[in-house]
């Protein structure tokens, strides 16, 4: 039997009023906030430790862990920032989230922030996306006036603000300490760690960072128990995932399914590859992961599985292309996406994606050499793990990823260019008058 | 023009939401481009003056961030994704019609001043692709006739809405969104088929996510 969906943060996407306090509480929303309240905030974090979740943004470390790693009682001010950031080529999860449900994002910042004893809480959305801005400034307005947000929350001494903050366009502020920068008013830059953000974080104080759909997470967590939680996925993968299944598909769309479905599965309940096509090489979960081909469709969506296989769960946003992509232009794409996004800070990255986009663009043009195939070997090793933060390595991860199965592409770039290998109107998902 | 008194009463007023008043800059900047319609050195002094820094500190942060432009960016902001995924799906030969239907490119105003056109990173909306943005707002699922199109309703001042989002107003009004979200414009649902696509499908062969 094949793995069944499991809407849960998605479950009531279809009712009108859900992004409204009424329609939100009407599906038991802010029940769990009671619960919480009730509760000692460090059974709390020992809750969401039990229950193995993962963060949801990228890297998948354990969340309970994270909020442990807050010293208690040290006298300083503690702060939750959320990182609605998104901006990963691929990733288009939290947005909806955001637009959807974003109540439930509201009451997983109230719980957060009360078992790791933050008394303000920021969401620090990318400025590009105004409608989602407006939908969570919204809820946290109405949670406010419901005094769900404010001093003394529900009687329980416990007092909360929270600020919906917009970025205003780079990538690298979705890096948790260029957030942290750019949440105080500077460039987006990266910062040294250690120390930690859990130690020394937003105004040089103990902060947690978290994903927006890690957040999502914790009211059904609290309100229905680390058992319920954990009769999702696997052992290491534990709970659900809001996919987003994008590319060359019949039905693209938001998936909601337990860790460890598998992707032939995913893209069996997304109506299969569109008419005619088949998969050439699919991502997981955003640029930053190598890809995968059709041998690894069969393998479980897990952060296990995929390490295994050689690359990472990532965003959980699966990216498939078919057979009418040039891998050469799919991979020069993104290298020009690293290269615009390079914060400058470090000379790995700011120099290395510049070079690395300069070889490839010479590939998609036909005008490739064989020797420089070995040049950007070289490149993406002098990057990846040297650079400052996480940005440099996956700007060194898809050409890697690509050469692993598509050599011959890039041998045949050398002469003729990927325009000419692949004709890109194929790869268009209109045709006829529709493209005129 | 300097930034009105009223525009900097608006920027303290954003400076209390933070603990530390410096947090407020990249808001503060959105505020002062909904008033001139770009980054001017005028609008730069002042979010300096409010928060008590320097007006180089201040344009080390503007000139990092894409959203903020040093020329005027006219009536509408035109977002095509040309990353990967939006790009081989189409979003190229959005671009290509747009620029066409135009007469503008990559960071630059079309010459009656109607849109200012930008060759934009991954806006978080693939299951959509190719997507285009006016001022920032989704138009989700363009092909290059239904983009140029668009553009044509606008221009024309007919009343266009967003896919997932509220009516079509200018490029600075968004901007002064971005620096106070409570816009009035939220309150009605932005969930469409695509978001609801597993949903449906759990629905029609009951699968649940275990509800208690």
């Amino acid at each position: 039997m094949s793995t069944p969906l499991t809407p849960v943060i998605t479950e009531h996407w279809d009712r009108p009023d859900l992004y409204t306090l009424d329609g939100y509480r009407a599906v038991g929303g802010y029940r769990a906030l009671d619960r919480a309240l009730q509760m000692d905030p460090d059974a709390i974090i020992e809750q969401i430790k039990e229950s193995g979740l993962r963060g949801r943004g990228g890297a998948g470390f354990p969340t309970g862990m994270k909020w442990g790693f807050v010293p208690q009682g040290d006298g300083k001010p503690h702060y939750l920032v959320v990182n609605a950031d998104e901006s990963e080529p691929g990733a288009c999860k939290d947005i909806p989230i955001m637009m959807a449900n974003p109540h439930a994002l509201v009451e997983g910042v109230i719980i957060s922030s009360y078992a790791i004893r933050a008394n303000h809480a920021f969401i620090y959305i990318r400025g590009e996306v105004p409608n989602a801005i407006r939908k969570v400034e919204f809820a946290v307005k109405q949670a406010r006036d419901a005094g769900l947000i404010g001093t003394n929350i529900q009687g329980s001494g416990f007092d909360l603000d929270v600020v919906v903050h917009s970025g205003a366009g780079a990538y690298i502020c979705g890096e948790e300490t260029a957030l942290l920068d750019s949440l105080e008013g500077y460039r987006g830059q990266p910062r040294l760690k250690p120390p930690f953000p859990a130690v020394a974080g937003l105004y040089a104080s103990p902060t947690v960072i978290n994903n927006v759909e890690t957040i999502a997470n914790i009211p059904y967590i609290v309100d229905r128990g680390v058992e319920w939680f954990r009769g999702f996925g696997t052992e290491k993968s534990p709970g659900f995932k809001v996919f987003a299944v994008s590319g060359h598909v019949r039905n693209p769309g938001i998936y909601e399914a337990p860790l460890g479905i598998t992707m032939r599965e995913l893209l069996d309940y997304a109506g299969g590859m569109r008419e005619g096509s088949e998969v050439k090489f699919w991502i997981p979960g955003g640029s930053s992961v190598p890809m995968l081909t059709t041998e690894h469709l069969d393998l479980p969506l897990t952060y296990e599985a995929m390490a295994e296989a050689g690359t990472m769960l990532g965003t959980g946003t699966p990216m498939l292309f078919d057979q009418t992509t040039s891998v050469v232009k799919a991979v020069t794409r993104w290298l020009e996406f690293y290269k615009h996004e390079s914060c400058g800070k470090c000379t790995p990255c700011r120099e290395g994606t510049y070079w690395i986009t300069g070889v490839l663009e010479k590939f998609e043009h036909g005008h490739g050499q064989e020797s420089e195939m070995e040049t950007l070997t070289s490149l993406c090793s002098q990057i990846a793990g040297r650079s400052f933060c996480a940005l440099g390595d996956a700007a060194a991860t898809p050409y890697p990823a690509a050469m692993k199965y598509f050599r011959d592409e890039f041998v045949a770039a050398t002469h003729t260019s990927a325009d000419e290998q692949f004709d890109p109107v194929a790869s268009y998902v209109f045709a006829g008058a529709a493209a005129r | 023009m300097p930034i009105s008194e009223s525009t900097r009463e608006q920027m303290r007023e954003i400076a209390g939401r933070y603990p530390s008043a410096r947090s407020a800059l990249l808001p503060m900047l959105h505020l002062a481009q909904s008033e001139e319609d770009e980054i001017t050195t005028d609008g730069i002094n002042a979010c300096a003056e409010v928060l008590g820094i320097t007006p180089a500190e201040v344009t080390a942060v503007a000139t990092f961030y894409t959203m903020y432009k040093r020329e005027k960016v006219g009536k509408h902001h035109i977002g095509i994704c040309t990353n990967t995924l939006c790009g081989l799906l189409g979003g190229d030969a959005v671009w290509d019609a747009v620029v066409q239907a135009t007469g503008g490119g990559h960071n630059e105003t079309s010459d009656d001043g109607e849109f200012f056109l930008e060759r934009i990173e991954c806006q978080a909306a693939c299951t959509h692709a190719p997507v285009m943005t006016v001022d920032w707002e989704y138009m989700d699922d363009v092909t290059p006739r239904s983009a140029v199109e668009v553009l044509d309703r606008l221009r024309s001042g007919e009343q266009v809405h967003s896919t997932r989002g509220p009516v079509i107003r200018d490029f600075q009004a968004t901007e002064h969104t971005l620096a106070f979200p409570d816009d009035g414009l939220a309150d009605a649902p932005s969930v469409d088929d695509k978001m609801l696509a597993g949903l449906k499908i759990a629905k029609e062969r009951g699968m649940t996510g275990g509800n208690v």
